[in-house]
Protein backbone atom coordinates (compact mmCIF):
# COMPACT_ATOMS: atom_id res chain seq x y z
CA UNK A 1 0.00 0.00 0.00
CA UNK A 2 1.69 3.45 -1.02
CA UNK A 3 0.82 6.23 0.96
CA UNK A 4 1.67 10.20 0.12
CA UNK A 5 2.48 12.24 3.55
CA UNK A 6 1.22 16.06 2.27
CA UNK A 7 3.66 18.39 3.85
CA UNK A 8 2.33 21.97 3.79
CA UNK A 9 4.82 25.03 4.74
CA UNK A 10 4.88 24.82 8.52
CA UNK A 11 4.39 21.25 8.85
CA UNK A 12 6.31 19.28 11.30
CA UNK A 13 4.85 16.00 11.96
CA UNK A 14 5.09 15.04 8.40
CA UNK A 15 8.88 12.68 9.34
CA UNK A 16 7.31 11.78 11.87
CA UNK A 17 4.01 9.88 9.88
CA UNK A 18 7.09 8.68 7.15
CA UNK A 19 8.77 7.22 10.01
CA UNK A 20 6.00 5.52 11.39
CA UNK A 21 4.32 4.20 7.93
CA UNK A 22 7.79 3.31 6.27
CA UNK A 23 10.22 2.30 8.91
CA UNK A 24 7.84 0.70 11.27
CA UNK A 25 4.49 -0.24 9.49
CA UNK A 26 6.73 -1.11 6.57
CA UNK A 27 4.41 0.23 3.78
CA UNK A 28 5.18 2.60 1.13
CA UNK A 29 5.29 6.30 2.00
CA UNK A 30 5.96 9.40 -0.02
CA UNK A 31 6.83 12.68 1.26
CA UNK A 32 4.47 14.84 -0.93
CA UNK A 33 5.24 18.69 -1.04
CA UNK A 34 1.66 20.32 -1.22
CA UNK A 35 2.36 22.43 -4.76
CA UNK A 36 2.53 20.65 -8.14
CA UNK A 37 1.54 17.39 -6.81
CA UNK A 38 -0.33 14.57 -8.08
CA UNK A 39 -2.34 12.03 -5.44
CA UNK A 40 -3.68 9.91 -8.38
CA UNK A 41 -1.20 7.06 -7.66
CA UNK A 42 -1.67 6.86 -4.22
CA UNK A 43 -3.85 4.38 -2.04
CA UNK A 44 -4.17 6.44 1.24
CA UNK A 45 -3.25 10.05 2.15
CA UNK A 46 -2.07 11.41 5.59
CA UNK A 47 -2.11 14.93 6.80
CA UNK A 48 0.49 15.57 9.11
CA UNK A 49 0.41 17.76 12.02
CA UNK A 50 2.35 20.93 12.85
CA UNK A 51 1.37 24.89 12.07
CA UNK A 52 1.07 24.80 8.43
CA UNK A 53 0.68 28.85 6.99
CA UNK A 54 1.84 29.31 10.83
CA UNK A 55 -1.84 28.94 12.13
CA UNK A 56 -2.51 32.35 9.44
CA UNK A 57 -6.43 33.39 10.23
CA UNK A 58 -7.43 30.14 12.09
CA UNK A 59 -5.29 26.82 12.09
CA UNK A 60 -5.36 25.02 9.18
CA UNK A 61 -7.67 27.97 7.18
CA UNK A 62 -5.25 28.51 4.47
CA UNK A 63 -3.90 25.09 3.86
CA UNK A 64 -7.26 23.90 3.16
CA UNK A 65 -7.66 26.07 0.42
CA UNK A 66 -4.38 25.22 -1.77
CA UNK A 67 -4.91 22.96 -4.64
CA UNK A 68 -3.88 19.76 -2.90
CA UNK A 69 -7.06 19.79 -1.02
CA UNK A 70 -9.07 19.19 -4.17
CA UNK A 71 -7.28 16.16 -5.12
CA UNK A 72 -7.57 15.02 -1.52
CA UNK A 73 -11.27 15.95 -1.72
CA UNK A 74 -11.30 13.83 -5.26
CA UNK A 75 -10.01 10.85 -3.38
CA UNK A 76 -11.93 10.93 -0.65
CA UNK A 77 -14.94 10.79 -3.01
CA UNK A 78 -13.73 7.70 -4.32
CA UNK A 79 -13.60 6.01 -0.58
CA UNK A 80 -10.05 5.77 -0.37
CA UNK A 81 -8.28 6.46 3.20
CA UNK A 82 -7.84 9.79 4.42
CA UNK A 83 -6.00 10.45 7.96
CA UNK A 84 -5.55 13.72 9.50
CA UNK A 85 -3.67 14.28 12.68
CA UNK A 86 -3.73 17.39 14.99
CA UNK A 87 -3.20 20.03 12.12
CA UNK A 88 -4.06 17.52 9.29
CA UNK A 89 -7.51 17.53 11.67
CA UNK A 90 -7.89 21.10 11.38
CA UNK A 91 -7.31 21.27 7.63
CA UNK A 92 -10.02 18.75 7.19
CA UNK A 93 -13.03 20.51 9.18
CA UNK A 94 -11.48 23.99 7.91
CA UNK A 95 -11.69 22.08 3.78
CA UNK A 96 -15.45 20.60 5.21
CA UNK A 97 -14.43 17.41 4.09
CA UNK A 98 -15.14 16.58 8.50
CA UNK A 99 -17.91 18.56 10.41
CA UNK A 100 -17.09 21.12 13.27
CA UNK A 101 -14.36 23.04 14.28
CA UNK A 102 -11.14 22.90 16.27
CA UNK A 103 -10.86 25.79 18.80
CA UNK A 104 -8.38 27.45 21.23
CA UNK A 105 -7.73 25.06 24.31
CA UNK A 106 -10.21 25.59 27.26
CA UNK A 107 -7.22 26.53 29.19
CA UNK A 108 -5.79 28.13 26.74
CA UNK A 109 -1.91 26.19 26.90
CA UNK A 110 -0.31 24.14 24.35
CA UNK A 111 -0.39 20.62 25.63
CA UNK A 112 1.69 18.28 25.21
CA UNK A 113 1.56 15.11 27.03
CA UNK A 114 0.59 11.56 26.55
CA UNK A 115 -3.40 10.62 27.16
CA UNK A 116 -5.59 8.10 27.10
CA UNK A 117 -8.26 7.52 24.53
CA UNK A 118 -11.15 5.44 24.59
CA UNK A 119 -11.79 3.58 20.70
CA UNK A 120 -16.27 4.37 20.53
CA UNK A 121 -16.19 2.93 17.33
CA UNK A 122 -13.87 0.05 15.77
CA UNK A 123 -15.73 -0.64 13.07
CA UNK A 124 -14.23 1.91 10.78
CA UNK A 125 -10.92 0.98 7.86
CA UNK A 126 -8.98 3.18 10.78
CA UNK A 127 -10.14 0.90 13.92
CA UNK A 128 -10.71 -2.52 13.05
CA UNK A 129 -6.97 -3.67 14.97
CA UNK A 130 -9.07 -2.30 17.95
CA UNK A 131 -11.30 -3.63 20.41
CA UNK A 132 -14.65 -1.61 21.07
CA UNK A 133 -14.14 0.28 24.43
CA UNK A 134 -10.15 -0.41 24.47
CA UNK A 135 -8.56 2.62 26.20
CA UNK A 136 -5.12 3.50 24.10
CA UNK A 137 -2.28 6.39 25.00
CA UNK A 138 -1.32 8.50 22.54
CA UNK A 139 0.52 11.61 22.34
CA UNK A 140 -1.03 15.06 22.65
CA UNK A 141 0.60 18.15 21.30
CA UNK A 142 -1.85 21.04 20.65
CA UNK A 143 -2.69 24.41 21.18
CA UNK A 144 -6.20 24.31 19.46
CA UNK A 145 -8.02 21.05 19.74
CA UNK A 146 -10.93 22.05 21.55
CA UNK A 147 -13.76 20.01 19.32
CA UNK A 148 -16.66 22.15 18.60
CA UNK A 149 -19.49 21.51 16.68
CA UNK A 150 -23.85 22.83 17.03
CA UNK A 151 -26.00 20.45 19.04
CA UNK A 152 -27.37 19.04 15.84
CA UNK A 153 -24.20 17.82 14.10
CA UNK A 154 -23.62 16.26 17.48
CA UNK A 155 -26.68 14.25 16.94
CA UNK A 156 -25.54 13.32 13.43
CA UNK A 157 -21.80 12.23 14.83
CA UNK A 158 -23.30 9.90 17.37
CA UNK A 159 -26.38 8.29 15.46
CA UNK A 160 -23.43 7.53 12.60
CA UNK A 161 -21.25 6.51 14.93
CA UNK A 162 -18.50 8.82 13.54
CA UNK A 163 -17.10 9.82 16.84
CA UNK A 164 -14.31 7.17 17.14
CA UNK A 165 -11.84 8.12 19.69
CA UNK A 166 -12.73 10.10 22.94
CA UNK A 167 -10.56 11.21 25.58
CA UNK A 168 -10.91 9.73 28.97
CA UNK A 169 -9.90 12.88 30.44
CA UNK A 170 -10.71 15.63 28.17
CA UNK A 171 -7.82 18.06 28.41
CA UNK A 172 -9.12 20.87 25.91
CA UNK A 173 -13.12 21.34 26.53
CA UNK A 174 -13.75 19.16 23.26
CA UNK A 175 -17.51 18.63 23.37
CA UNK A 176 -18.55 15.15 24.24
CA UNK A 177 -15.09 14.23 24.80
CA UNK A 178 -13.95 14.23 21.05
CA UNK A 179 -10.59 13.18 20.04
CA UNK A 180 -11.25 11.87 16.90
CA UNK A 181 -14.00 11.52 13.90
CA UNK A 182 -14.86 10.14 10.72
CA UNK A 183 -17.64 11.73 7.97
CA UNK A 184 -20.47 9.89 7.75
CA UNK A 185 -18.57 7.99 4.75
CA UNK A 186 -16.28 6.28 7.32
CA UNK A 187 -13.18 7.00 4.92
CA UNK A 188 -12.29 10.45 6.51
CA UNK A 189 -10.93 9.81 9.92
CA UNK A 190 -9.14 13.03 11.64
CA UNK A 191 -7.85 12.97 15.03
CA UNK A 192 -6.53 15.65 17.54
CA UNK A 193 -3.90 13.07 19.61
CA UNK A 194 -0.72 11.29 17.37
CA UNK A 195 -0.85 7.58 16.31
CA UNK A 196 2.30 8.25 14.10
CA UNK A 197 4.11 9.09 17.26
CA UNK A 198 3.05 5.95 19.47
CA UNK A 199 4.26 3.22 17.12
CA UNK A 200 7.24 2.29 19.47
CA UNK A 201 7.12 0.98 23.29
CA UNK A 202 10.49 2.41 23.88
CA UNK A 203 9.06 5.97 22.95
CA UNK A 204 6.31 5.55 25.29
CA UNK A 205 3.59 3.64 23.34
CA UNK A 206 3.03 1.77 20.32
CA UNK A 207 -0.88 1.63 20.71
CA UNK A 208 -0.82 3.66 17.67
CA UNK A 209 0.47 0.64 15.13
CA UNK A 210 -2.70 -0.85 14.99
CA UNK A 211 -4.23 2.12 13.53
CA UNK A 212 -1.97 1.69 10.73
CA UNK A 213 -2.33 -1.88 10.31
CA UNK A 214 -5.70 -1.42 10.62
CA UNK A 215 -5.98 1.12 6.76
CA UNK A 216 -3.63 -1.48 5.61
CA UNK A 217 -5.47 -4.91 6.57
CA UNK A 218 -8.30 -3.06 4.97
CA UNK A 219 -7.16 -1.86 1.74
CA UNK A 220 -5.52 -5.75 1.56
CA UNK A 221 -9.17 -7.39 2.13
CA UNK A 222 -11.41 -4.54 -0.31
CA UNK A 223 -8.39 -4.92 -2.57
CA UNK A 224 -8.31 -9.24 -2.72
CA UNK A 225 -11.72 -9.28 -3.16
CA UNK A 226 -12.13 -6.72 -6.19
CA UNK A 227 -9.60 -8.46 -7.63
CA UNK A 228 -11.35 -11.59 -6.92
CA UNK B 1 -10.26 51.07 -5.24
CA UNK B 2 -12.34 50.82 -2.37
CA UNK B 3 -11.78 50.13 1.15
CA UNK B 4 -13.33 47.23 2.70
CA UNK B 5 -13.58 45.97 6.49
CA UNK B 6 -14.35 42.59 8.03
CA UNK B 7 -15.50 42.04 11.30
CA UNK B 8 -15.55 38.54 12.43
CA UNK B 9 -16.86 37.31 15.88
CA UNK B 10 -17.20 34.15 17.72
CA UNK B 11 -20.66 33.24 17.83
CA UNK B 12 -22.75 33.56 20.81
CA UNK B 13 -22.58 30.19 23.16
CA UNK B 14 -19.26 29.49 21.40
CA UNK B 15 -17.03 29.87 24.48
CA UNK B 16 -13.95 32.32 24.58
CA UNK B 17 -11.47 31.25 26.70
CA UNK B 18 -9.13 34.00 25.45
CA UNK B 19 -11.68 36.36 26.00
CA UNK B 20 -12.71 34.85 29.12
CA UNK B 21 -8.73 35.59 30.36
CA UNK B 22 -8.79 39.58 29.14
CA UNK B 23 -11.98 39.74 31.20
CA UNK B 24 -10.06 38.02 34.61
CA UNK B 25 -6.81 40.14 33.82
CA UNK B 26 -9.26 43.43 33.34
CA UNK B 27 -11.33 42.33 36.59
CA UNK B 28 -7.50 42.48 38.36
CA UNK B 29 -6.55 45.78 37.52
CA UNK B 30 -9.48 46.64 38.93
CA UNK B 31 -12.09 47.07 36.06
CA UNK B 32 -14.58 45.14 37.94
CA UNK B 33 -17.36 46.62 35.71
CA UNK B 34 -16.58 44.44 32.89
CA UNK B 35 -18.87 41.42 32.68
CA UNK B 36 -17.61 39.80 29.17
CA UNK B 37 -15.04 40.50 27.31
CA UNK B 38 -14.87 38.42 23.90
CA UNK B 39 -12.13 38.65 20.80
CA UNK B 40 -12.78 38.68 17.44
CA UNK B 41 -11.11 39.91 14.28
CA UNK B 42 -10.53 42.79 12.00
CA UNK B 43 -9.68 42.56 8.28
CA UNK B 44 -9.01 45.80 5.80
CA UNK B 45 -8.55 44.98 2.10
CA UNK B 46 -8.40 47.50 -0.58
CA UNK B 47 -10.65 46.07 -3.84
CA UNK B 48 -10.99 46.90 -7.16
CA UNK B 49 -13.90 49.17 -7.46
CA UNK B 50 -17.09 47.74 -8.56
CA UNK B 51 -21.04 48.34 -8.32
CA UNK B 52 -22.12 48.23 -4.32
CA UNK B 53 -23.62 44.69 -5.33
CA UNK B 54 -20.59 43.97 -7.14
CA UNK B 55 -18.55 44.13 -4.15
CA UNK B 56 -20.80 43.08 -1.29
CA UNK B 57 -21.41 39.72 -3.15
CA UNK B 58 -18.07 39.01 -3.93
CA UNK B 59 -17.00 39.95 0.20
CA UNK B 60 -19.32 38.15 1.31
CA UNK B 61 -18.20 34.80 -0.76
CA UNK B 62 -14.92 35.35 0.50
CA UNK B 63 -15.80 35.56 4.33
CA UNK B 64 -18.04 32.54 3.82
CA UNK B 65 -15.22 30.71 1.97
CA UNK B 66 -11.78 31.40 3.86
CA UNK B 67 -12.47 34.74 6.14
CA UNK B 68 -14.76 33.37 8.48
CA UNK B 69 -15.47 29.96 9.67
CA UNK B 70 -19.45 29.90 9.89
CA UNK B 71 -19.11 26.95 12.55
CA UNK B 72 -17.95 29.19 14.81
CA UNK B 73 -18.35 32.65 13.67
CA UNK B 74 -20.29 35.69 12.68
CA UNK B 75 -19.31 37.58 10.51
CA UNK B 76 -20.60 41.37 9.47
CA UNK B 77 -18.39 43.93 6.38
CA UNK B 78 -18.58 47.22 5.32
CA UNK B 79 -17.72 48.97 2.03
CA UNK B 80 -16.58 52.34 1.59
CA UNK B 81 -18.69 54.54 -0.05
CA UNK B 82 -21.65 51.78 -0.42
CA UNK B 83 -25.19 52.95 -0.20
CA UNK B 84 -26.41 50.64 2.92
CA UNK B 85 -29.42 48.81 1.64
Amino acid sequence: MKFAVIVFPGSNCDRDMHHAVQEVLGEEADLVWYQNSNLENYDGILLPGGFSYGDYLRSGAVASTSDVMNQVKEHAAKGKPVLGVCNGFQILTEAGLLPGALMRNKGLSFMCHQEALMVQNNETMFTGGYGKGEVVRFPIAHGEGNYFCDAETLAELKANNQIVFTYENNPNGSVSDIAGITNKEGNVLGMMPHPERAVEALLGSDDGLKLFKSIVQNWRESHYVANA
Amino acid sequence: MRKVTVYITLKQGVLDPQGKAIQESLHSLGYKEVQEARVGKYIEMQVEDGTDIEVEARVKQMCDKLLANPVIEDYHFEVEGAVRS
